[in-house]
Formats: C-alpha cells, sequence, structure tokens
C-alpha cells in the first residue's frame, strides 16, 4: 500500500510563541503564588514539572517526591491539573486572538499564527513579534520566546533557541525565509521526538538534521517509510504540517452587573430573568444544554458567595433565577454570610452537553420528564433542601444510616457508588439486627423506664443492667406501658478514641398491645430511637 | 359520594393486602387512610413502587428509607418532603399531579372544598393518596388492630417475625381483616399463603403460626 504525501511541500511562514513551563505559570497564577516559589507540580507521585527556583535547588521532572522534597528545602507541591493548563491558557489564546486572527493551539503554552498577514499589516515580523510580546505582558505574561521560520516545526526548534540570546534582548528569534534548513542543520536527531528512528539513524552513522535532510527523499522514503518520509521533510525545514486556525469558542457564561448595587432578593430574581433567559438561549443556539452550573455572586464589599449546582436533566432559564434565589437564601438566613448588596452574578455552564443527547423523544420521554417538572416546582415553593431523596449510608444508629440528598444533586440515574455505599458495606459492629422499624425519629424522643418498684433503670459503667424494666414510657403520650418482653443492653461505643465519641446501650421493648419500641440509654437518660409502629 | 369504581385502574399491591382493600388492590384516584402503622402504609407504596412508579412522601420527618428499602420501594423513584410547612395543600396538589402515590400526614385542618379539589385531581390524575393517621373523609381506612412479635424473650434474643390482625374498613362500613406476617407484606415469605387459608371474615384462628399472643391494640 502506497499512502502519498503532499506533493508540492510549500512552506508558511509561521510565528510561534512559547511560554516555558507553561503548567507552573498556570498553578502559580491560579493559587496567586509568589513567581520565586519553588514549585512542583506532582503527577502519580513524580514530579511532573517545577518551577525555575526549584530546579536550582537540583529537582528535576520524574524525580519522587519525596526526593524531591529532600533536595529542596520549602518546596510547595501541587497536584498537576491538565485542565488547570487549559483553562489559564484560554485568556492567551483570547488576548492575542484580539490582535491578529488564525491562532492555533498546539498544547497549552505553544501556539503557532500565519505570519504573512500580521507581518503585512505591522510592517515585518520582527514588529509582529514585538506586538505579541507586547500584547502578553499586558495581561502579565512575561515570559514570552517567539520562533519565526518556514513552518511550524523549524520555527518551535527556533522559539526555544532563544535561550541563546542575551537577556537584554527581545526574546524573538527570526529566521529568514529559506534559512530554516540552514537553522536546523545543526540540532541532533532527538528534536524529532521519534525514538525509534533516531536510534536507527545513529547506527547508520546520522548525527544531526543536516545529515538526515542531506540524504535523498525517495530513498529515505523507500528505506523509512511513511514516518521516515515526514521526519525528513521536517529536518529539510519543510514541515507538511500547516497552521489551521482554530474558531473562537462562543462565550458562554453570562455576568450580570448592577449598579448600584441590589439589596433584596425578589429585585435580583426579576433582574436575573432576562440575563438567564439570554444564558440559556446563547446555550441553546450553540446545541448544547448545561446540566451544571456554576454560580458566583459578588458583592459591594468584595465578597464572594460560589457554588456549583447540578440539575437533574439541564437547566432552562427559570431553573437558573431558582438557583441564584436559593443560593442566596440558603438553608437558614445566615447561610451564605453576605452582608452588602449584590453587584454582580457570573453564571458559567459547568458542564455541558450536546442538546441531541437530551432531546425529547417522539412521544415524549414519559412521566420522568413530568416528574422533573412538577418537583422542581415544589422546590421553587419550599427551596431546593425541600425536596429530599434518600440513600442508606452506613452507621450504627439508625438515624445516621439515612442520608437525604436534596433533589438535583445527585444526577437521576446515574449508579456511581458514592461514600454512603462504600460505608454501607462495612460492618458497623453495633448495628441492628432484625427487621427495620418503619418509624426512625429524626430527632430521638425523651423516655422513662423504671423497674418494678418504680426506680429509674441504669446501666453501670460495666455494663450491668440495675434491674429489669418492667414499665416505661415513650413518645407524646406520656402514659405508661408495662414492658412485655425486652432485650438488652446492647453497647454502642462510637469513637471511644474521641473525647466527641458517644457510648450508648440500645433495648428493644415490646409492649403490651403489641408494638415494639428501640430505646436508646446515653448518659442516664433514656431515648426512643424508633418505633416498629 | 360518587365512587370512583367504575373506571378506576387497580395498581399492583402486595397480595396480602390486596385480599382486603376493596376492589381487591389499590384504586387509582381513591384515598386511603392508614391509622396507626407506618409499617403498613410502606408496604402500600410497596406494591406500586416495585413495578417502577414514582412515590412521594410529605410530612414524614420520621419516614425510615431503610425500612422502605426492605419493603422493595425504590429509593431512586422516592422523594420525601419532610416538612411543606403551611403549603402543605399546594404540595401535595402538584405532587398528586406527577406522582403515582402520595404518602402524607392527615392534615391538621382542610376545608370540605379543599378536600374536594384535591379528590377531584386524585381522580383525574389517577394517583393514590394515603393518609398516615385516621381520617374521615378517605375512601377506606386501615389498621393494625393486633400485633405480636416473636424472637424477643425477657433480656434476651431480638424481633425477629411480627404477625398482625390487619382490618380495613369499606366505604359502606364493613370491616374486612386478614392476619398476615410482616414478612408476606415484604414479599419475602418463603411460601406465600395459599390463596383461601387465612381468610378473610371473622373468626381466624390464623395466629397459631407461633405462640399466638395476639393482643388487643390500645
Amino acid at each position: 500500500m502506497r499512502s502519498t504525501l503532499p506533493a508540492a511541500p510549500t512552506a508558511t511562514r509561521t510565528l510561534m510563541f512559547w511560554c516555558p513551563d507553561w503548567p507552573v505559570t498556570a498553578a502559580l497564577r491560579e493559587h496567586a503564588l509568589p513567581a520565586d516559589t519553588a514549585l512542583v507540580l506532582v503527577d502519580r507521585g513524580e514530579v511532573f514539572a517545577c518551577s525555575p527556583a526549584a530546579r536550582q535547588d537540583g529537582v528535576r521532572r520524574g524525580l519522587r517526591i519525596r526526593e524531591a522534597q529532600a533536595r529542596s528545602t520549602g518546596l510547595v507541591s501541587l497536584a498537576y491539573d491538565a485542565s488547570l493548563d487549559e483553562r489559564a491558557f484560554e485568556p492567551v489564546t483570547a488576548a492575542v486572538e484580539t490582535i491578529m486572527p488564525g491562532v492555533q493551539v498546539i498544547r497549552p503554552g505553544l501556539c503557532a499564527i500565519r505570519v504573512k498577514g500580521p507581518a503585512r499589516y505591522y510592517g515585518s515580523e520582527e514588529k509582529t513579534a514585538g506586538v505579541v510580546v507586547d500584547t502578553l505582558a499586558a495581561i502579565g505574561l512575561t515570559d514570552v520566546r517567539i520562533g519565526v521560520a518556514d513552518g511550524p516545526f523549524a520555527a518551535e526548534q527556533a522559539a526555544r533557541a532563544t535561550d541563546q540570546l542575551d537577556d537584554d534582548a527581545a526574546p524573538v528569534v527570526v529566521i529568514p525565509p529559506g534559512g530554516s534548513p540552514w537553522f536546523l542543520s545543526s540540532y541532533p536527531l532527538e528534536v524529532l521526538e521519534q525514538p525509534k528512528l533516531t536510534v536507527l539513524l545513529k547506527r547508520l552513522g546520522i548525527r544531526s538534521l543536516g545529515d538526515f535532510a542531506a540524504l535523498r527523499a525517495s530513498d529515505v522514503r523507500n528505506r523509512f517509510g511513511l514516518e521516515g518520509a515526514v521526519a525528513h521533510r521536517q529536518a529539510g525545514g519543510l514541515d507538511h504540517h500547516d497552521v489551521v486556525a482554530r474558531t473562537p469558542p462562543p462565550q458562554l457564561d453570562a455576568v450580570a452587573d448592577f449598579e448600584p448595587p441590589l439589596a433584596r432578593i425578589d429585585q435580583l430574581a426579576f433582574t436575573m430573568r432576562t440575563k438567564a433567559a439570554a444564558f440559556i438561549d446563547t446555550l441553546r443556539g450553540a446545541g448544547l444544554v448545561c446540566t451544571a452550573l456554576h454560580v458566583s455572586l459578588h458583592t459591594e464589599s468584595g465578597e464572594v458567595s460560589a457554588r456549583r449546582w447540578q440539575h437533574p436533566r439541564w437547566f432552562d432559564a427559570d431553573d437558573v433565577v431558582d438557583r441564584v434565589r436559593w443560593q442566596l437564601q440558603g438553608a437558614n438566613a445566615s447561610d451564605h454570610g453576605l452582608t452588602s448588596g449584590i453587584t454582580r452574578v457570573h453564571l458559567v455552564p459547568d458542564v455541558v452537553e450536546d442538546l441531541g443527547d437530551h432531546a425529547d423523544g417522539l412521544w415524549g420521554t414519559g412521566p420522568d420528564e413530568s416528574i422533573h417538572h412538577g418537583l422542581a416546582r415544589v422546590q421553587s415553593m419550599l427551596g431546593h433542601s425541600a425536596v429530599l431523596t434518600a440513600v442508606i449510608a452506613g452507621g450504627r444508629l439508625l438515624a445516621d444510616r439515612r442520608v437525604l440528598i436534596p433533589w438535583g444533586d445527585v444526577p437521576a440515574g446515574s449508579q456511581s457508588p458514592g461514600p454512603p455505599a462504600r460505608e454501607r458495606d462495612q460492618p458497623w459492629p453495633g448495628r441492628l439486627p432484625g427487621p427495620a422499624p418503619a418509624t426512625v425519629f429524626a430527632d430521638p424522643r425523651p423516655a422513662v423506664v423504671v423497674d418494678a418498684r418504680g426506680n429509674p433503670v441504669d446501666v453501670d459503667p460495666r455494663g450491668l443492667l440495675s434491674a429489669d424494666p418492667a414499665f416505661f414510657s415513650a413518645g407524646s403520650d406520656g402514659g405508661q406501658r408495662p414492658v412485655h418482653s425486652w432485650a438488652g443492653p446492647w453497647p454502642i461505643s462510637e469513637r471511644w478514641w474521641d473525647p466527641k465519641g458517644r457510648a450508648l446501650h440500645r433495648f428493644q421493648l415490646v409492649d403490651q398491645s403489641g408494638s415494639a419500641w428501640l430505646l436508646l440509654l446515653e448518659d442516664h437518660a433514656w431515648w426512643v430511637e424508633a418505633s416498629y409502629d | 359520594m360518587q365512587a370512583s369504581t367504575l373506571a378506576s385502574r387497580c395498581m399492583p399491591t402486595v397480595p396480602a393486602l390486596a385480599r382486603i382493600l376493596p376492589g381487591g388492590g389499590l384504586q387509582s384516584g381513591s384515598s386511603y387512610a392508614v391509622r396507626n402503622s407506618a409499617t403498613l402504609a410502606m408496604a402500600l407504596l410497596a406494591g406500586p413502587s416495585a413495578t417502577g412508579a414514582w412515590c412521594c412522601v410529605i410530612g414524614v420527618p420520621d419516614f425510615s428509607a431503610e425500612a422502605a428499602q426492605g419493603f422493595g420501594i425504590n429509593l431512586e423513584r422516592l422523594i420525601l418532603i419532610p416538612d411543606p410547612g403551611s403549603q402543605w395543600l399546594s404540595v401535595t396538589a402538584a405532587l398528586v399531579d406527577v406522582v403515582s402515590i402520595v404518602l402524607v400526614r392527615t392534615p391538621e385542618h382542610l376545608a370540605p372544598t379543599e378536600w374536594a379539589r384535591l379528590k377531584a385531581r386524585l381522580r383525574q390524575r389517577g394517583a393514590a393518596l394515603i393518609t398516615l393517621g385516621s381520617w374521615k373523609q378517605s375512601d377506606s381506612t386501615l389498621g393494625v388492630a393486633e400485633s405480636a412479635w416473636e424472637g424477643l424473650g425477657a433480656g434476651s434474643g431480638h424481633l425477629r417475625k411480627r404477625r398482625m390482625k390487619i382490618t380495613a374498613t369499606q366505604p359502606s362500613g364493613r370491616l374486612r381483616h386478614a392476619y398476615v406476617g410482616l414478612a408476606e407484606l415484604q414479599g419475602t415469605a418463603d411460601g406465600t399463603v395459599l390463596p383461601g387459608a387465612p381468610s378473610l371474615g371473622d373468626g381466624d384462628p390464623a395466629g397459631s403460626l407461633f405462640e399466638p399472643r395476639l393482643m388487643k391494640s390500645s
């Protein structure tokens, strides 16, 4: 099989700008650390990237984290987050796109621009590079290297070659048109990043890109196949890659500024209505629906309340307004902790999904859709945390085993085994055997248990019962019920190593009418935990 | 009242309860009152929930999700609204629109006109309303008349099995009762009782499965 390369290799004059150590720069900016911090980014226990300060102490990529900490005291280590790189690079790309079109992000920290048009506009390639440096300096990015050459590969090498320049010179290397083969000829083969080919060529006595480029293209093609031919072309300064400009993504987030600041929730909700509708329309226009939303509220005195909201289906405009309202109302009045008027609301779609994946079926999606609508309505009446679903978790006391989650916080149908499910599978010594009681009091009710002579029943520190229980009163009716049968005390000690841990005794009692009760004795006081009614 | 017997559907119900319920099961559009037992209310929810119906529990903060799971109620399709506050009626009405079964604590006060509107909505939407606590307006009232536990001694053992005498009052005032075990309600009994064995009607000695300590409920 013969696969073909593009027939006429024409070089595209390319400007490549490179921000060295971008993961480190992004992490420093994100966490607002000073630039001279000895910082390492750790990925799976090894150093993924390190800042110049850490490098001076001898920290290298690939070291184990312990070793790096031994070499550099005061090392700050953070987990490497690939999405942070992308996120932090987005403003950089956007800033360059405002001054020249056609930016291709090769990876976060490295961008290619077709330089022909901008060079004509700004006068020359050097001036274009200068404009890029100035633009990026304006957004606080000082360490930028720029290379201009025929094709992206040569331009990247030129950008990396700025290391050899003087400190006070502008970090720009421009290889004149047609000069790329000469520029690349002295480079070692490793820059091709093809280890197998490199080893093979070295055994054949070829040490540099110049040597490799001097071979005849047809021979290389016959001997090394397609990959070899591509590498040969790169070595000769002719890149088969072209600069593919990205289309700037649509702006999906929405910001609403209020002047003067709004102090009342209903004012805010009313004003947000149109903004939320526009926000949802933008998403809809891009063929997307938002399933998780990040809402941040900024106040006049500089406080920020930020929260991520999930939706069981996707947000429509009313849902967005509801979330803003609930975030302000909170579970109780003091929840959000904001003390002054709201000046800005920022809506960021955190998770967007394709509209097609969420489209209604031909006859609707059945009852579930109406469930979501109905529950959303009740939530907007009562508040987000008033409509709950239950999950069984682990625990010894029955109230601990019931975890209530506001509707919509866990998307319906997602079967991810969260922490409750994992905890539930633990042994939990002291948990209740037999059938579960149908009524578990959310707040345990006080109870009284007495023996036949009317003295209160208690358990001594050794776990012995003072007397058999004969009568008890449970719940609100207050009447004394004779004990028909009983069992206990069953000791429960929760976190005995912790002063805040609890030590309780549990009893099952059946009264004369045949109803059974679950009682707790803690600190000489009796409580009704549950009722088998 | 114009009964909903003509065009009402029967929801799947636990067999032990279907025998004594009027119409042979939970009727959509009807209301039921459960006098004194959350267990019984859960058993009523279990049948429809196991077949994928959505259930909602309003105003019962003490509802035990673990016991509900034991009855075979699908927790993913169970909505809890522990505290509807002063908006009991509007919340209940909103949920009657969308879910199949609504379990509520008996409202302290409900005007007859409001009840008539809620009732009409129930019938229109085909949902069933179960109230926890006695309520005169409901179509049928269920309750545990007698109950006995097995497994607990004087200071030993733990609760294992329960037998109950369940009564159901028809709208006509007729009373039916059945003796059932907790395992039967949960659908986990080994041999679910033969259709004729613990029969309806009076004078049934089926309480002899274990030591007959059936006691009159207070």
